[in-house]
Parts: structure tokens; sequence; C-alpha cells
């Protein structure tokens, strides 16, 4: 196995750590911070694959993509926290609840 | 004749890590760990620093590689500082034996 | 060479299993705090994977925003979140539920199982495979730069960069009208932050101005200028910097509709005369790429900072 592919499936399994942070810890933050471990595989994988071309130099356009997709997550991540700081604001807790049964 | 300096410069670096990560990990508080940290690891990459720039291929790049490590420096030890002083005002306690 | 090889196939797979380790353990952690710093530290080393992937335009990305900027906003996040005062409170009440074992061991199972799919695909794959290189190297003598990265951003995919402007402004938007005023911080009174602060800003300027120029045949552009630029304005804040109300209305929104503004009217005009959205014309293709990347630059830089401070800024009347 050659190290693009290593890298590539460090990719799949950094999104499925973060997928699993994601559902089971309850906490929004640390949401947020699964979120973004999520990115980073996706990232890695684009840009692992994107090395396979024959030629000396990688694929420059998964590189071009992730660059984009990095500042993108950034101001995401801002906008969420913002999100969170909000609910608390009004909820008074970081974690979110199910609806109460009554209401739905 | 040169590559033996640069390797010897990169190895007593590699060293300097060495013994500021057993500091950190080993210390037994958050002041005398930073200790370990900065001094460590500013002496090494300066030999890191050494090494490298004994094979750059220009003087500009042997030039960036030292601005590097002046970064380096002025960061890791205002940072050091005001972890310092943060932990202190929050009354985290120096270690005494 | 062939130690070498075998040397960076250790380093490789050493690298890969501390990422995997800093992302569980970022995952499972009890304290916020700690895992705010673990996330910092995996930003970093995932800067290194990006280095051993030879994209050494991502890895200063990634060391900038992934690494420092992110964390900065986790933590301002965080320090905020100990400080809001509930409206209501609700949430006391509603007692929080333990998670039940089998509702952590079900994801669990059903990960492993997603992870052992992916895998198969992924080694199902073609060993070789170029992509779209060919194209690109095709079309690198007429993209007006050297860097092909820069050359994808800025001409084959221009109309993907405007967009994302467009997307950071509008994130920028959605911030502020949620997080309503905030003041600017009062003067720190710590001299080391001030010199600091000082010595790096100018630095950290000149380091940006230099990427930016860079950009064009080397590793660099305006994402990483930017990002760098972007630094420099969280350290402005952190340490109390003084900006008068009349440059944070006008002045400051200019700067932050710069970019996507310079884009448009760039596109529109290439419409019209080259008729297709942002295609240069090759003998010019090098200028307008560099003023492009100027103008996204410090409306990248300028709207990174305005989102850590994470509302309408508003400057603090000084004594």
């Amino acid at each position: 196995m050659n190290s693009p592919m290593i890298y590539a499936l460090l990719g799949i399994t950094l999104f499925s750590v973060g997928l699993y942070g994601l559902i089971v810890r309850e906490h929004l933050l640390r949401k947020i911070l699964a979120l973004n471990i999520m990115g980073s595989g996706i990232f890695l994988m684009l840009v692992a694959l994107g090395k396979r071309s024959a030629g000396e130099l990688p694929d420059p356009v998964p590189h071009a993509m992730v660059i984009t997709g990095i500042v993108v997550a950034v101001s995401a991540t801002a906008l969420a926290l913002t999100l969170m700081l909000k609910l608390v604001e009004a909820s008074g807790s970081a974690v979110l609840h199910d609806a109460p049964k009554d209401r739905s | 004749m040169i590559d033996f300096f640069s390797m010897l410069f990169l190895l007593a670096g590699a060293l300097f890590f060495l013994a500021g990560t057993v500091g950190l990990l080993r210390f037994p508080d958050l002041y005398t760990r930073l200790h370990a940290l900065t001094k460590a690891d500013n002496v090494g990459l300066g030999l890191m620093i050494t090494g490298l720039a004994l094979q750059a291929e220009s003087l500009s790049v042997a030039g960036k590689l030292v601005l590097i490590w002046g970064l380096v420096l002025l960061a890791g030890a205002s940072v050091a500082y005001l972890i310092a002083r943060g932990a202190l005002l929050r009354g985290v306690l120096p270690w005494k034996r | 060479m062939e130690a070498l090889d075998f040397a960076l196939g250790l380093f490789d797979i050493l690298l890969v299993f501390l990422v995997l380790s800093l992302a569980w353990l970022v995952m499972s952690s009890e304290d916020l705090f700690r895992a705010i710093v673990l996330f910092v530290a995996f930003g970093l080393l995932m800067a290194l994977v990006w280095v051993r992937l030879e994209a050494p335009d991502i890895a200063l990305a990634e060391a900038a925003i992934g690494a420092g900027l992110t964390g900065a906003l986790m933590m301002a996040a965080l320090d905020r979140l100990s400080s809001v005062k509930p409206i209501q409170k609700v949430a006391a009440s509603a007692q929080r539920k333990q998670l039940s074992l089998s509702s952590k061991v079900l994801p669990l199972i059903a990960l492993v199982l997603i992870v052992l799919g992916l895998g198969y695909a992924l080694l199902s794959l073609p060993e070789i495979a170029d992509g779209l290189t060919p194209n690109v190297k095709e079309n690198m003598a007429q993209s007006g730069v050297k860097n092909p990265v820069t050359a994808v951003l800025l001409n084959f995919r221009g109309y993907d960069t405007l967009l994302e402007m467009v997307v950071l402004l509008l994130a920028l938007l959605s911030v502020w009208s949620l997080g309503g005023e905030r003041k600017l911080s009062p003067r720190s009174t710590n001299p080391i932050l001030g010199s600091l602060c000082r010595v790096l800003v100018p630095v950290l300027i000149l380091v940006s101005c230099y990427l930016l120029w860079v950009g064009a045949d080397a590793p660099g552009g305006a994402f990483q200028a930017g990002s760098v630029l972007g630094a420099a304005g969280v350290l402005l804040l952190l340490s109390g910097w003084h900006v008068e109300q009349k440059y944070l209305l006008w002045p400051l929104r200019f700067i932050l509709i710069l970019g996507s503004g310079v884009f448009i009217i760039m596109a529109a005009v290439l419409l019209l005369i080259q008729g297709g959205l942002l295609t240069y014309p090759v003998a010019q293709a090098g200028w307008m790429i560099l003023l492009l990347e100027s103008a996204a630059t410090l409306s990248i830089g300028a709207t990174l900072a305005a989102l850590f401070l994470g509302g309408v800024p508003k400057s603090r009347v000084d004594q």
C-alpha cells in the first residue's frame, strides 16, 4: 500500500470518528468540534485521491477546493458558535433537548 | 564536510526536543513544564535551523529560516509568559517539594 | 534512497496514528477546554499531513486557520459560554438523560461498518487516475500565473472563489445579525502582550503581503495571506486595539465587501468584453489575478477578524 492510500484511509476513519462524536456527545461545542474533524477527514480523502496521478505533480484541482473548503469551514464554525451562544442565552443549556411530547 | 556539520546540528537539536518533551511529560507542575518546553524548544529549534541553513541553496532561504527562528523565539517566550500569568491569576500554585 | 523511503513510511504510520488518536481524544475527553487544545494540536498535525501529501498550499491554510483561528474562535466561545446569562431557565428542570449503553455501542458498530464499506470502495479504485491534471497542465501557459493551485483558484474555477467570498460575507452577516453589538475589549494592561503585538503585527502584515505576491508562482495566495492578516486582526483585538467609531462604520464595511465587489465587477466587465465569466485575456491575466487576490486578501482578513469578535463591532468610549 502506498502512502496516499494510507492517508485516504485515515480520512475515512477521521470522518467516522467525527460522526460518532456528533451522534454520541451531547454538548453543542463538542458537536461543532466533531463537524470540523469530519470536514478534515473529507478534505484528506479528496487530496489523497488526487495524488494518484501518473505525473510528478499531484492534481491541483482538489487542492484548490480544499483551500476554499477550509475557509468556508471556519466561517461556518463561527456561525455555529454564535448560534450555540444564542441557544444558551435562550434556554440556559448548551445541549439539544427533544421537543416535549405534548407539543409534537 | 558541510553535510557532517548540519547532521551534527540536527541531531543536537533533536536531542534538545527530546529533553523538552521528557520535561513536559515528567515535570510536576505547569510552571516547570513551561520552562522545560520553552527553553529546550528554543535552543533545539535554533540548532535545527542552523543545520538546515547550512544546507540552504541561497542566502535568502537561510535568512527566511533564521526569521522563522526569531518569530518562534518571540512568540514562544511571550506565550509562555502569558500562560504562566494566566495560571497564577487563576490561583494555580507553583509546585513545592 | 531505500532507507529514506523506509524512514518516510515509518513517519507516515506514526503520523496517521497520532492524528487518529488526537481526533479520538478530542471526542472523548470530558473537559471542553482540553478538547479544544487537543483540536489545535490536531490541526497542526494535519498541516504536517498536507506537507506529506505534497500540498504546501493547503498546509499553509491549515496551519493558519485549522490550527490557529478555529481554536481561537472556540476558546472565545467557551469563555463567553461561562459568562452568558440565560433569559429563562428551562433546561435546569429538564433532566439530563444518561445515554444508555446500547445507544453508545450501536453507533459504534454502525460506524465500523461505514469505515469498512468506505475503505473497501477506496481500495477498489484504480491505482492511477489522472483526474484533471492534464487539463490544468495544458492550460497553464494561458493562466497568467505559475502556481497551478492559484491558476485553478483564480482562473480556471474563478467563479468558485467568487461565490466563496460571498459565502464568507453571508456568514459574517448572519453572525452580526445574531450576535448583536459587541464592544471592542479594553486596552490590555499587560506590557508583554502589548509589545508582542507591536512587533508581531507589522511582521504578520509583511508576511501576508509576501504570501500574496509569491502565490503567483509558489505556494501561497489570497487565502493564506488573508488568514495571516486575520490572525493579526485577532491579536490586535485581544490586546485591546482602539478603533474610532467612524472607522467601524463605512470604512470597515467597504473593506468587507471589497473582495466580492471587485470579483463581481471584474466578472461582469469580462463577461461584456470577453464573452465569458472571468475569462481573462491572456496578456492581462497576471495583473488581473493579482488585483483580485489583493482585494480578496483584505476582505478575508477583515472578515475573519470580525468573525472572531462575534458581533457588530462597537468602539469603546475612551476616557
